[in-house]
């Protein structure tokens, strides 16, 4: 870990009691859905962490609690750097506080976290689907949600599927 | 034989009513733009000045459904495009043709999942596919000429007639 | 499949000012399938006469659920689906999804490769732009722009073409190397190019940057400050444009960028105009970064030696049992990446494109996230073109620089 990072980890370590993991040199620091906008205002403001590059979550079904990491990417301009704060949600009521006051670019993203993954905002401004149609039932991205695979044609099988699939008439 | 006799030159071609309309169709054929992805790109270098689709009577690309009679589907479409796809065909006047381009709308292509329609002929009846992931331009006039060719094969005196 | 329903205002309450419920304002819908929406981009105004009062983008009408299709397929066959994201930026993607791999396996690449990527990947940079600004000139009714500009993509892609065999969407570049190394043509193609191209973009610039009515129309219109970019997420051109010098492939070089000499393009105006200059500047920039890398192009191999995760070369497997073994297990099986992740971003035409790589110690990865610059320059847009005309509207839509496979994924 290098030296920028350092007093900032050792700092969330005393100030939220945060847990932290470093791999191939990047450093992930573990924290709670109550004190994540305050780590990211702090970080923002006393640490000049300005540029939120990524805002995405990774599902860990079948292990109910926690199910979801929602992850947020920091990046620093002035000081060159970039940290990664992770917090677990559990599954059956997923709520993370909305980070839409500290960097404007959790509104989209948010939005996107709430069509894939279910994960709800409290306090998002705009709380609707983003990339799917709007009566979409489930979430795409979760784990038990199926990919949606249709059994390719084949010459083996050529007429049993040409007599189910839609074709248009007109 | 006979009229032709009679008329000598007076400057009056007799042709069969299918061909001169056929003929008609096909050398001014004006596409709609509905470039959706990737395809799209290729559609845009066949329209410029390396490939030139309009040697072939595709001079323009209309944005409006109702000054078009050609449709390319370029690119893949998800189910949430899919109305969309719909009720523009729906808005084109008769006669209209279909060119799915590229594989993803011929059959899904590469993405076989939950967000894409499997093939463009399940919302509109295609008449070409044209092959290809995207299609070289050249690919796509020799899908273009294969449906000059269907056209000028069209018979419809028939269906008048019946009706 | 939905129907397709009536816009209902209830729904936009949030959203829109209070006029469009008196009927002071109208609610226009600048559809999905449009000739100046760079793709299928549903734009809801609301309009004052001409002025635009407020825009709600709608986007998704393109999203082919790449990042659950990657997670079915192993780390070698999901590449495939990279190229087909920002389709105007293949090379790029590819490069993204090795690095990222190559940093989670902990993969070395020979510096042969690293110079064939770079090369590669800033000529794909000046397909981008060159589209760009065709597209631009386009949507402003410049049309010969848009063939002066094709015109030199052909000669660009006929060079991607010699090496990989495919115009678009290539997967040369692959986690550990390239795929084959380029043929002898392959240098002849790009000098003959490199010596052409500084007078064209001349051409370019004479057609456009001090026209008159380009003036009048972009000079002043979408200005975007520093700190509202920051707060949205805006990387790339656009950034450089509103004054902030930050470019990954300077601060945080990657492939050996550290080596090549070349400026970063940076105004301090932030409107449409400063970020057409800024496109235009990068063109030569990119020209300098390739000859630079075609001069100092060193010898040695194009591929990995280590066996575990990279196939071997076509030549050795008629003569080794071994390379025999190691391509078919890597091609039936995969590799196993370690239980880790990684972000790893790159500085693509439009921005930062990062890859969050999740590997759960089989072949397939646990979670893609691809993280596309497009989507964030998206967002600030309806906060830039508050109080403009829609002629105006359509012009800062193109200078943004937004690819709609990026943004629906």
């Amino acid at each position: 870990m290098d030296n920028i990072l350092e007093p900032i980890v050792k700092s969330f370590q005393e100030k939220f009691n945060a847990t932290y993991e470093e791999f191939r040199g990047e450093v992930h620091i573990f924290v709670t859905a109550e004190q994540i906008i305050e780590a990211l205002t702090l970080l923002r403001d006393k640490h000049e962490f300005e540029l939120l590059s990524a805002l995405t979550a990774v599902d860990y079904w079948p292990q109910q609690s926690p199910r979801f990491h929602v992850i947020y990417q920091l990046s620093s301009i002035a000081k060159n750097v970039t940290v990664q704060l992770r917090v677990p949600v559990n599954g059956d009521q997923p709520r993370v506080p909305t980070a839409t006051r500290v960097y404007e670019v959790a509104n989209w993203r948010e939005r996107e976290l709430l069509d894939m993954f279910g994960i709800e905002f409290e306090g998002h401004p705009d709380p609707r689907r983003i990339l799917m149609p709007e009566d979409t039932e489930g979430h795409p991205l979760r784990k038990d949600f199926p990919l949606g695979y249709e059994e390719p044609q084949f010459t083996f099988n050529f007429e049993e599927i040409d007599l189910r699939k839609p074709y248009a008439k007109e | 034989m006979g009229v032709e006799q009679k008329l000598g030159n007076m400057g009056i071609v007799t042709a069969k009513l299918e061909d001169v309309v056929n003929w008609g169709r096909t050398n001014a054929m004006w596409p709609m733009l509905f470039g959706l992805a990737c395809c799209a790109i290729e559609m845009m270098s066949a329209q410029a000045a390396h490939y030139d689709m309009s040697r072939f009577g595709m001079e323009i690309m209309r944005a409006s459904p109702r000054q078009s009679d050609l449709m390319i589907v370029a690119g893949r479409l998800s189910k949430k495009m899919a109305p969309v796809l719909r009720r523009l065909y729906d808005q084109m006047p008769e006669p209209k043709w279909v060119i799915a381009m590229g594989d993803c709308a011929s059959c899904g292509g590469v993405f076989n999942n939950y967000a894409l329609v499997q093939g463009v002929d399940e919302i509109v009846p295609v008449d070409v596919f044209v092959a290809g992931c995207p299609p070289r331009p050249e690919a796509l006039i020799h899908g273009v000429m294969t449906l000059h060719e269907k056209v000028k094969g069209d018979r419809f005196i028939k269906n008048m007639a019946v009706k | 499949m939905s129907q397709i329903e009536e816009v209902n205002y209830e729904q936009y309450k949030h959203l829109v000012s209070e006029r469009a419920f008196t009927g002071e304002t109208m609610l226009l819908n600048m559809g999905p399938q449009h000739p100046s929406t760079h793709g299928v981009l549903r734009l809801l105004l609301e309009l004052d006469g001409e002025t635009v009062v407020n825009c709600i983008p709608d986007i998704g009408f393109l999203h082919t659920g790449i990042e659950k299709n990657m997670e079915a397929k192993t780390y070698a066959k999901a590449e495939v689906m990279t190229d087909r994201l920002d389709y105007m930026n293949t090379v790029g993607n590819n490069l993204a999804y090795c690095m990222a791999v190559e940093k989670l396996v902990d993969l070395d690449v020979p510096p042969r490769a690293q110079a064939i990527r770079v090369i590669l990947t800033e000529i794909q940079r000046i397909i981008s732009h060159l589209v760009w600004i065709g597209t631009f000139g386009l949507d402003l009714n410049a049309s010969s722009m848009f063939m002066y500009a094709f015109r030199e993509r052909e000669m660009l892609l006929d060079i991607l073409e010699l090496c990989s065999g495919q115009r678009m969407m290539t997967t040369f570049i692959r986690p550990g190397g390239i795929w084959r190394d380029v043929p002898v043509e392959f240098e002849t193609a790009v000098r003959d190019f490199i010596k052409i191209f500084p007078k064209r973009i001349d051409e370019y610039e004479a057609l456009l940057t001090k026209n008159p009515i380009l003036l009048d129309r972009l000079v002043g219109i979408g200005k975007l400050d520093v700190a509202t970019a920051l707060q949205h997420g805006v990387t790339g051109p656009s950034l450089r444009a509103s004054g902030l010098n930050w470019d990954l492939r300077k601060a945080r070089p990657y492939m050996g960028y550290e080596q090549y000499d070349f400026n970063v393009p940076v105004r301090t105006e932030g409107d449409t105009y400063a970020r057409y200059i800024v496109h235009v500047e990068e063109l030569r920039e990119s020209l300098k970064i390739v000859e630079q890398a075609l001069n100092k192009l060193p010898m040695g191999p194009v591929r990995s030696d280590n066996r575990k995760f990279m196939t071997p070369p076509r030549s050795e497997i008629g003569v080794s049992m071994e390379a025999l073994i190691h391509h078919f297990k890597l091609w039936t099986e995969g590799f196993p990446a370690p239980k880790g992740s990684v972000y790893s971003a790159v500085e693509s035409p439009r921005g930062e494109l990062g890859l969050y790589l999740e590997g759960d110690g089989g072949p397939k990865p646990y979670r893609v996230h691809l993280r596309t610059p497009s989507f964030d320059n998206l967002s600030v847009l309806s906060k830039i073109v508050k109080g403009t005309l829609v002629a105006d509207l359509v012009a800062i839509l193109a200078s943004i620089d937004i690819v709609l496979g990026d943004i629906d994924r």
